[in-house]
């Protein structure tokens, strides 16, 4: 496994295009952290100080850190798709085959390191949420610190269940542009099928379909925190609850895609004729 | 004798195009072997499914003894396929770090085999900056560092220019003195004629000859004559059994031989008839005109059907 993974660490850190998107894709959600729990002073009008909201406090700090890293995804998501399809354009795949790689290590390289950036990723945002929030949280009990950590994990599936799709999507159509425009048909298709079934069958069977579609199913596992922001400012408002927690049954769904999308990578690089 | 490479029955189809048809051959240890055929022959596909790049239609083959999985047996092979394929942005030396990774050999030996072939001064330089020359030699230094059972080249020549050529079969006659197996595909008959010892002939998919170069075609070889008395000597071999075909271009007269004759006993033949040759050669068909030979029967045969 490690023989796998510094192979695969390898091709990516030399390549500088990768490097500088891999160091983005950690530093930018830190930066973005940092930033936000900063006083910013608005040309004397007055001060946004985002800590002062309450947003910072244990156990929401957990749920809020971990939605908005997700969305810095994205950098590692090129990575991804680049790595596959390099491969490809270098003919690369075809060398290392015969070097004596099997395809299945091939694949599994790759995966392990999917695993690893997203294991990196969830223990960094780990430690600096922690700290940020000891710093202004102002409750610190340890019973309430560690509460709702389950959101690392759901941070952490959400991650190696996205890349793993840009994986499949990059085995599958070789160039990077393609994949990445394929990531962004399929997001705007999951939304136009779920509209249709809505208007044609109904609500809840739109729903409970929508739920298990693949990005739609990535998105439950750490749904928006605005609302629930809101939710604590305005605790008599009960018609804006909604459930926010992180279930059982969404990190099988984003597991059960991953398997799928992995083994179907492995499929057809078995299948392909180089 | 050791057997290295076992391929039986072997079908390659993509879609309704064979590739390769029916092919069986056996690659033993020792020896250098050619696989010759114009471009499009199924060389490179045959190459591809022992290599387990290409999956095959039908038929199978096995490494070494037959004990070993495909997978392992590729550790104990060096191979380079059409281009040499390597990461551009990462130096020689990084290049072949991988390699060694993927192989599960020491790094020691990456100086040793650019050593081999000339490259030890720029292995920090990035793979892009390198000549067509220089890359395909890396690709040989790549393909050496697990010190192979056997070395398979396709087309290590194609578009290098004559150094680069020269260079090349430098190292891969060097290889071979050494006793390492080599197979060889090539459209170049005079590689394959200057390096191989054994050839595997492919047209069209199909195996047309397998075996050593020398006794590619049942061939006595032909005399290349001229003497004064032109006609005497044109009755004479006409005459005479030990001879078929005779090609007549002005004044060279080519006659095949049908059994063994030196060219002292035909010398002596003439001068016992009183005719004085003033141009006397015996040679053998090159690989060329006896690969055109086996082709075109094949050719013959197919119009005759």
């Amino acid at each position: 496994m490690l023989r796998l993974l510094t192979l695969e660490l390898q091709k990516l850190w030399l390549n500088r295009a990768s490097k500088v998107l891999i160091i983005m894709s950690f530093i930018l959600p830190f930066t973005v952290l940092i930033l936000s729990s900063i006083k910013i002073n608005f040309f004397g009008f007055f001060t946004l100080e985002l800590g002062e909201l309450g947003i910072f406090n244990f156990p929401i700090i957990w749920h809020i850190t971990t939605f908005f890293a997700a969305q810095f995804k994205f950098f590692f998501a090129i990575v991804v798709v680049s790595m596959i399809s390099n491969e490809y354009s270098n003919k690369t795949l075809k060398q290392n085959l015969i070097d004596g790689l099997s395809k299945k290590e091939f694949i599994l390289s790759k995966f392990y390191t999917i695993l690893f950036f997203s294991f990196a990723a969830t223990v960094l945002i780990g430690i600096a949420t922690f700290l940020i929030g000891l710093y202004y949280s102002s409750y610190t009990e340890a019973s309430i610190i560690f509460r709702e950590t389950e959101f690392l994990l759901a941070y952490f599936v959400k991650l190696t269940g996205f890349f793993s799709l840009c994986l499949f999507l990059a085995m599958l159509l070789k160039r990077s542009a393609f994949a990445l425009g394929f990531l962004f048909l399929l997001f705007i298709s999951e939304g136009i099928i779920y509209g249709l079934m809505r208007w044609q069958i109904s609500a809840e069977v739109a729903d409970s379909i929508h739920n298990f579609m693949p990005l739609q199913s990535m998105w439950n596992l750490i749904e928006q925190p605005i609302q629930r922001i809101v939710m604590t400012k305005f605790p008599e408002k009960t018609d804006i609850a909604y459930d926010y927690a992180v279930h059982w049954y969404e990190v099988f769904i984003v597991l059960g895609w991953t398997a799928i999308f992995i083994f179907l990578s492995y499929r057809l690089l078995k299948k392909r004729d180089l | 004798m050791e057997p290295i490479l076992t391929i039986n029955n072997l079908t390659k189809k993509f879609g309704h195009l064979t590739a390769v048809k029916d092919l069986s051959f056996t690659i033993n240890k020792g020896n250098v072997y050619g696989i010759l055929g114009p471009n499009g022959s199924g060389k490179s596909t045959t190459l591809g499914i022992v290599l387990n790049v290409v999956n095959r239609t039908n038929g199978n083959f096995h490494w070494f003894d037959g004990n070993t999985t495909t997978h392992d047996a590729l550790k104990q092979v060096g191979a380079i396929i059409e281009r040499p394929n390597f990461y551009p942005y990462m130096t020689a030396e990084q290049n072949l770090k991988l390699v060694c990774k993927i192989k599960g050999v020491d790094f020691s030996k990456i100086e040793e085999k650019l050593e081999v072939v000339g490259l030890l001064d720029r292995k920090g330089h990035k793979f892009k900056t390198y000549s067509l020359g220089m890359k395909q030699r890396l690709a040989i230094a790549s393909a050496l560092l697990n010190d192979p059972e056997i070395l398979i080249l396709d087309e290590p020549t194609n578009g290098l220019d004559p150094q680069g050529i020269h260079q090349i079969r430098q190292i891969i006659k060097d290889i071979a003195s050494e006793g390492t197996t080599i197979l060889l595909a090539s459209h170049l008959l005079d590689e394959v004629e200057k390096v191989c010892s054994h050839v595997v002939v492919l047209r069209k998919g199909e195996k047309l000859y397998s075996g050593r170069v020398d006794e590619m075609i049942n061939s006595h070889g032909f005399f290349e004559l001229k003497a004064e008395k032109h006609q005497d000597l044109l009755h004479v071999l006409e005459n005479n059994s030990d001879f078929g075909k005779i090609k007549i271009e002005g004044e060279l007269i080519t006659a095949f031989l049908n059994e063994p004759m030196s060219a002292p006993e035909f010398n002596k033949l003439m001068f016992e008839k009183g005719i004085i040759l003033s141009h006397l050669v015996k040679r053998k068909e090159s690989l060329e005109e006896q690969f055109l030979q086996l082709t075109d029967n094949l050719n013959e045969v197919a119009a005759q059907n």
